[in-house]
């Protein structure tokens, strides 16, 4: 079964953009994931050094602020600087991720880091690292997402975002020198989550022994905005652990190389591509994939060593990925991004409007639609089932975001006829009632709305 | 040591005849029984007992929520996090600070507790699916994530003459206890949606092929249309404007001033979370926010009820205890037997249920857990039979299925 360009676009990009000639087919998108990542230097991201140096000297700042009299001195005054300075590159990493996904030519290549920062999933645990999180996905998913998962599960799980969201820069060998002598011990928080949501699944024969172990052979893995990342051997619980079977480490001072052979043995176990399999097929084809595409995608990921590439390359090839269109419920993100390349407008018209409206059809929309940016509710990322994207209130924001954006984004000579609009956006896949509603309605706003909160739109 | 005797076993099986006639009054039974009148039809739940659930997601401290200071074991287990000030409530037990804003409903006999308590959930300690199961409601030899549907929404499809204004849940969450065969709402107070009549129309026809857009859409549509009458009925009537709860200063108070809205109507079953219990680190720093969420949300419920609070009873349950001990980082990472809160007139409150294991080293569950003495959904499955005078065989075989109820635990009045 060859799929229509349109599915194809819109299971694995975000949809059609007017006037811009079709991505050509699967095997097009895919090869643009082995050309250069353009997208990542036109619209680029901070880099999570100068965040975490920003974060260490607003920390400075605010203690000298708190030091003055009702914080009016020169610190207050910069402590307000600071903050404001914050709030707009947070507005810039949205406008960056949204102009990656809406004018970028590569789109795979966003939806599938999306995807993996959400396997991955970080959030800032203080205001102040808040750009760290967008930071945290450039450095450590980003690279690897046409690599080795092996790969980008060290530097994802190694991250100082990573060791913070999960408590390990609080975790201390409780016989280790450093715990001995300050009481400190365990913190099992990375551990569990690495086995459960990483790797093998939380259906997967591990125990809490397993959790326990993999627990201690993490001591050592320290961060602070202070000094960084360091390895620290003193706060390693000292030995050997066993995590499924296997030992790593000994009596001799603790090493990195350990945790990262650890990581290699579970990036490399038999549960974890098929965890990772069905993961991938339930974010790109269905919330209950078809099991012959899970199997299919765990082979491929067996035979080539956990590379990614050819597994994308096994997902776009079976026939089960594309008699399922429509199964899925796009998210408040994608479905923001596809909106504005329905619109044929960009990031740019958004960050233009005035602040309030800025505010309501960006981080608001998000918000009232259940997807809080950067604001999941757990380490387990965001839900993949439609009916939790669905909700009535859910709905109700994206209905709110069709009928308000196309008004305020495009100028009246900029305005397609919805008609038109309707069959270069969803060329085809249009049922009856939405093409009847569409050619009812009252005006322009209404019409494009109708197009842009049907479900025709909604779903990929 | 036991702290307060396990009621004798004894299997009640005629339903309670008071709940029945609360349940059937001003409605007729044939009517009320009848599947070929749709619930929509029906104008109000014909009883007035409210219930809500609070789900409390990522593992409540029940150890610290409700500290058992008379345990000789306890100090041993928390060398830091009972520093500062608990509010005794009896020569055993204590409330975390975080909770006083609560300590008059105790006074009130409005507040109990339930320490040592579980889901059939054990070992694995996953948050996910630790949550399933409590929302689903099933036991041991049902998989995680295999039921899909909650048992509050099982409940609702065992009431006669439930209808869809019956049941709300609300927030952004998607809170599966509710999901399920019976119609509910969902929405979730921040949510707007103004629309010209004609645009609704066209909207309701863009949706109607589509089950989970219709479902969703016709639900929006109608939950805003109401809310602006309200909105308008309140401005033109501001002395006719029920009593509503004082302005919510966060989040949890806004959904719970949302729900005593609903409550104040023609709702009686109501669901929410709270987030934010998953204290691996400085619990002491991070379990007050969590907690004096929960107390907003309950004083909310209170003031916004009104009259209704004598009859309702607010559950407060969580997926799984923590770890008996701190660990190294000033928190507790997960665990087993943890803490149910109760709140509401309904509730027979003042008292702590249920039975206590102790915290000796041999008391533990695997040796670091709170041990679990009673299923948590025994007390809930109780409560309900209680509230709404429901057969208790129903509720093993509908609500719970496969669950022995056990003996009677009176929780509510």
């Amino acid at each position: 079964m060859r799929p229509q360009p349109i599915e194809v676009e819109m299971r694995l990009g975000y949809g059609p953009r007017p006037g811009t000639p079709p991505a050509g087919g699967a095997e097009a998108l895919l090869a643009r994931l082995d050309g250069p990542d353009r997208a990542a230097a036109a619209w680029p991201l901070p880099a999570f050094e100068s965040v975490a140096a920003e974060a260490l000297e607003f920390g400075q700042v605010q203690r000298a602020a708190r030091a003055e009299a009702d914080a009016v001195g020169p610190a207050g005054e910069r402590l307000r600087a600071m903050r404001r300075t914050r709030r707009a590159a947070m507005e810039t990493i949205l406008a960056h991720r949204l102009a990656r996904a809406v004018e970028g030519d590569d789109p795979l290549r966003e939806r599938l880091v999306w995807f993996w920062a959400d396997h991955f999933t970080v959030r800032a645990r203080e205001d102040r690292l808040r750009p760290a999180v967008s930071a945290y996905a450039e450095a450590a998913i980003r690279p690897h997402v046409t690599g080795r998962f092996a790969d980008m599960l060290k530097a994802a799980a190694l991250h100082p975002m990573m060791l913070l969201y999960l408590d390990q820069t609080a975790s201390v060998g409780p016989r280790s020198r450093f715990g001995v002598r300050r009481g400190l011990g365990l913190n099992e928080n990375l551990a569990r989550e690495l086995l459960e949501l990483h790797t093998l699944g939380v259906g997967a024969g591990y125990g809490q022994d397993d959790v326990r172990q993999l627990a201690k052979l993490l001591t050592g893995l320290a961060y602070s905005l202070q000094d960084g990342f360091r390895f620290l051997p003193e706060r390693a619980e000292p030995g050997a652990e066993t995590v499924l079977g296997v030992s790593y480490g000994s009596w001799g001072p603790a090493r990195i190389e350990d945790i990262e052979a650890v990581l290699e043995t579970l990036a490399a176990r038999p549960e974890t591509a098929r965890h990772l399999a069905r993961k991938l097929a339930v974010h790109f084809t269905a919330d209950d994939p078809d099991e012959g595409l899970v199997a299919h995608l765990a082979a491929a990921w067996r035979a080539h060593g956990g590379r990614l590439r050819p597994v994308y390359a096994a997902l776009a090839e079976h026939p089960a990925t594309w008699a399922s269109f429509g199964a899925k419920v796009r998210q408040p993100f994608e479905f923001m991004a596809a909106g504005l390349r329905a619109l044929g407008t960009g990031a740019a018209a958004l960050a233009a409007l005035p602040a309030r409206a800025r505010a309501r059809l960006g981080f608001g929309a998000l918000r009232l639609m259940g997807q809080p940016w950067e604001e999941p509710p757990g380490p387990d990322g965001w839900s993949e089932a439609a009916a939790a994207w669905i909700t009535p209130h859910g709905l109700a924001a994206r209905i709110d975001w069709a009928m308000a954006a196309p008004e305020a984004l495009l100028r009246s000579g900029d305005r397609p006829d919805p008609r038109a609009l309707l069959e270069a956006v969803l060329d085809g896949l249009a049922r009856a009632p939405t093409r009847e509603a569409v050619a009812a309605a009252e005006g322009w706003r209404e019409g494009v709305g109708l197009i842009l909160a049907s479900p025709e739109f909604n779903r990929r | 040591m036991a702290y307060g005797a396990e009621p004798a076993a004894e299997r009640p099986t005629a339903p309670s005849r008071r709940g029945f006639l609360r349940m059937t009054a001003g409605v007729g039974c044939s009517l009320a029984a009848s599947p070929l009148v749709t619930p929509i039809t029906l104008l109000a739940a014909p009883w007035e007992a409210r219930l809500v659930v609070v789900i409390l997601r990522g593992a409540m401290d029940g150890l610290d929520a409700l500290r058992p200071l008379g345990d000789p074991d306890l100090a041993g287990l928390r060398p830091t996090l009972l520093a500062g000030p608990s509010e005794a409530l009896d020569g055993f037990w204590a409330l975390h600070p975080g909770l006083a804003p609560l300590r008059p409903m105790w006074a009130a006999g409005e507040l109990a507790f339930v320490p040592a308590v579980s889901t059939p959930y054990r070992d694995k300690r996953s948050h996910f699916d630790g949550q399933a199961i409590l929302e689903a409601g099933t036991g041991a030899d049902v998989a995680p994530g295999a039921v899909r549907g909650g048992w509050l929404n099982r409940l609702l499809g065992a009431l006669p003459g439930a209808t869809a204004e019956t049941a709300y849940a609300i927030g952004q969450d998607g809170l599966l206890v509710l999901a399920g065969a019976a119609e509910v709402r969902r929405w979730s107070p921040e949510a707007r949606l103004e629309l010209s009549a004609q645009a609704r129309l066209l909207l309701a026809h863009l949706f109607h092929d589509d089950p989970l857009f219709r479902a969703a859409g016709d639900q929006a549509m109608e939950i805003a249309g109401r809310l602006a009458e309200v909105a308008a009925d309140d401005a033109d009537a501001p002395a006719m404007a029920p009593a509503v709860a004082a302005p919510a200063a966060g989040p949890a108070g806004q959904i719970a001033a949302f729900a005593a809205d609903r409550l104040r109507e023609e709702t009686r079953i109501a669901a929410f979370s709270l987030g934010g219990w998953d204290t691996h680190r400085d619990q002491a720093r991070a379990l007050p926010r969590a907690l004096g969420a929960l107390a907003e949300a309950i004083l909310t419920l209170k003031a916004g009820l009104g009259p209704h609070w004598g009859r309702t009873a607010v559950l407060a349950m969580t997926e799984f205890g923590r770890t008996a001990r701190e660990n190294g980082s000033r928190g507790t990472d997960h665990g087993t037997g943890g803490t149910m809160l109760a709140a509401g007139g309904a509730v027979r409150g003042g008292r702590v249920h249920g039975a206590w294991p102790g915290l000796s080293e041999g008391a533990l569950y695997a040796g670091r857990d709170v041990m679990p003495m009673a299923d948590v959904r025994a007390w809930a499955g109780w409560a309900m039979r209680d509230l709404f005078g429901l057969d208790r065989g129903l509720i093993e075989r509908t609500v719970f299925p496969g669950l022995d109820l056990g003996p009677e635990r009176r929780l509510v009045l």
